[in-house]
């Protein structure tokens, strides 16, 4: 049969990001896969090279958009390790608990995307309905949804109240039990299963060989988790159990990731009622001493890793970030090969990809007038929309 | 624990090849070696049981370009291996015939810092847009910029 080849991207309907796929069709099988990246490379790296490591903190939190806390998490703690400095046990439990909203964030998000792909409109409702939750707690914890700015060298900058406490635990019942109704779900319903069983495969083998990282990996059976292997923050001390399947395809990372968020909200529940008290940072000088030194951190989409050399100034001699969906990358081919057209959009959702993120201001052009609005007044602008045209929004709680 | 098995690996089984070794802490140990003995090394590190190569750094260090290999087992140890290059010939032999997916890393360093790695499988570029101008690294440190189109024109 004579081969056809299919341009995606970079820019189109199943991702949020950009990127760019070729694929190469016998019929409706894919045979073969070219990806082509780095469409959102802004330099990040070489421009913290030029700025001081508490400037380089915001930078590398604007990595990305969800998994914001992980990279700056990652970076202070190789900076701390070159300087020496002994983080406060309150401020690490603090950097965990965030951490872990984070992580029960992206994973909801992924889930209400996988259903969206796979055309379960309900569970994309649910799911992100239930991550506005989290988003509040984050908001009242940080002051904001994304890019917590929690993190300084030394600590945090901002502590947790008993209040602030009191309210994470209240809605952690209401979220466990509604995650609870989703692994039923993933588990019993034969409609979803039946949609993800055998869809994008990629054995354990595979997974070790392409160095696969977090769900991705786990959903093949491998039993990786930085929390476990290199533990940092306090792991090692609250006790947690590494999440895997062995289905290896869509269906074990859906099984996976939902079953982590269970595992968040029991951690969460520890971290909250320890919480220990104490101070949340200690001062550290703007000069760090030469040397180098390499952090891991378990990001929601797996293992970032960051490397800091420093050079005795203000600013560091080289930031090198090595992103967790990067390293999933190298196995897509392996996954879409042997598929079905169809699947390409689930299969690659469910790598959870992040080629950074987050627009905080929309551009309107409406031919006359070119100007920028933010959020507030676009919501403000969406509710006289609808109200012009007798639809009245705050009676149906929006 | 493993740090002292890796240690006692290495000193025993590589000596001839891997030299200066440190372990700053727990977990973390950095080594050097040659651009010759580096698939040699590479592969037997992962007989040893370090199956995974987390990512490459590459580094300007003004003379030449030093070359960080992060190598990890499955119980959370870090092994760095450091290779240099001349900054005026920099050349790397490939390392993806022992770990197939490292090679978008491979390409970071050919993009970024302008290192030939010899035997990398034919790929588009990355990250680095198409139609980036020859000759602009710029992780170098010498690198301030594209110039702009009057210097171009000069």
């Amino acid at each position: 049969m004579s081969q056809i080849k299919i341009p995606i991207g970079p820019q189109h309907p199943a991702l949020h990001e950009p990127e760019s796929f070729n694929l190469i069709l016998e019929g409706e099988t894919i045979v073969d896969a070219e990806v082509k990246l780095g469409y959102n490379h802004r330099g990040i790296e070489k421009a913290c090279e030029s700025r001081n490591y508490i400037q380089d903190i915001y930078l590398i939190e604007r990595v990305c958009g969800i998994c914001s806390h992980s990279h700056s998490t990652c970076f202070v703690q190789a900076v701390e390790e070159i300087a020496g400095v002994e983080v406060p046990l309150r401020a690490n439990y603090i950097r965990t608990i965030i951490g872990e909203l984070e992580r029960i964030h992206s994973h909801l998000l992924w889930l209400g995307v996988a259903g969206h792909e796979v055309g379960f409109e309900t569970l994309f409702m649910y799911s992100w309905r239930d991550r506005e939750i989290i988003m509040d707690i984050l908001a009242l914890i940080s002051g904001n949804r994304v890019n917590y700015a929690i993190n300084t060298i030394g600590g945090v900058r901002r502590d947790i109240t008993s209040e602030e406490v009191a309210q994470i635990l209240a809605n952690l019942q209401t979220l466990t039990e509604r995650t609870e109704f989703y692994l039923k779900l993933v588990n019993d319903e034969p409609t979803f299963m039946g949609r993800l069983f055998g869809v994008g495969k990629l054995s354990k083998d595979m997974a070790i060989s392409m160095g696969a990282v977090g769900p991705m990996a786990r959903g093949s059976g491998v039993s990786r988790d930085i929390r476990q292997d290199d533990p940092y923050g306090v792991y090692s001390q609250i006790g947690f159990k590494i999440v895997t399947d062995d289905h290896a395809d869509v269906l074990g990372r859906v099984i996976v990731r939902v079953n982590e968020l269970l595992e968040s909200y029991r951690m969460l529940r520890v971290l909250a009622e320890n919480l220990p008290e104490g101070p949340i940072a200690v001062k550290v000088p703007r000069k760090i001493p030469a040397g180098e030194a390499i952090a891991r951190y378990e990001a929601p989409r797996g293992e970032d890793i960051h490397y800091v050399r420093s050079n005795g100034t203000e600013m560091p001699e080289r930031v090198k970030v090595r992103a967790p969906t990067l390293a999933n990358l190298a196995s897509i081919r392996e996954m879409l090969r042997g598929g079905y057209l169809a699947d390409f959009p689930i299969v690659v959702a469910a790598l959870d990809p992040c080629f950074s993120c987050t627009d905080r201001a929309i551009r309107l052009v409406d031919g006359k007038n070119d100007h920028v609005i933010d959020w507030r007044q676009l919501r403000e602008y969406s509710i006289g929309w609808h109200k012009q045209r007798g639809v009245e929004l705050s009676k149906i709680g929006c | 624990m493993r740090n002292t098995e890796l240690i006692d690996f290495l000193q025993s089984k590589l000596a001839s090849s891997v030299t200066n070794i440190s372990t700053p802490r727990e977990k973390r140990v950095f080594a050097e070696t040659t651009v010759d003995n580096l698939v040699a090394v590479a592969t037997s590190l992962k007989e040893w049981g370090l199956y995974y190569l987390g990512t490459i750094t590459g580094l300007d260090s003004g003379d030449k370009f030093e070359i960080i290999y992060h190598f990890y087992d499955d119980y959370g140890l870090i092994f760095n291996l450091k290779v240099f290059t001349p900054r005026d010939n920099p050349k790397v032999p490939t390392v993806t015939t022992v770990f197939p997916g490292v090679f978008l890393y491979e390409r970071e360093l050919m993009d970024l810092l302008g290192i030939d790695v010899e035997g990398t499988p034919p790929n588009r570029r990355y990250p680095l847009p198409d139609d980036w101008p020859a000759g602009q690294y710029p992780l170098r440190k010498d690198w301030k910029g594209l110039p702009s189109v009057e210097e171009v024109s000069k």
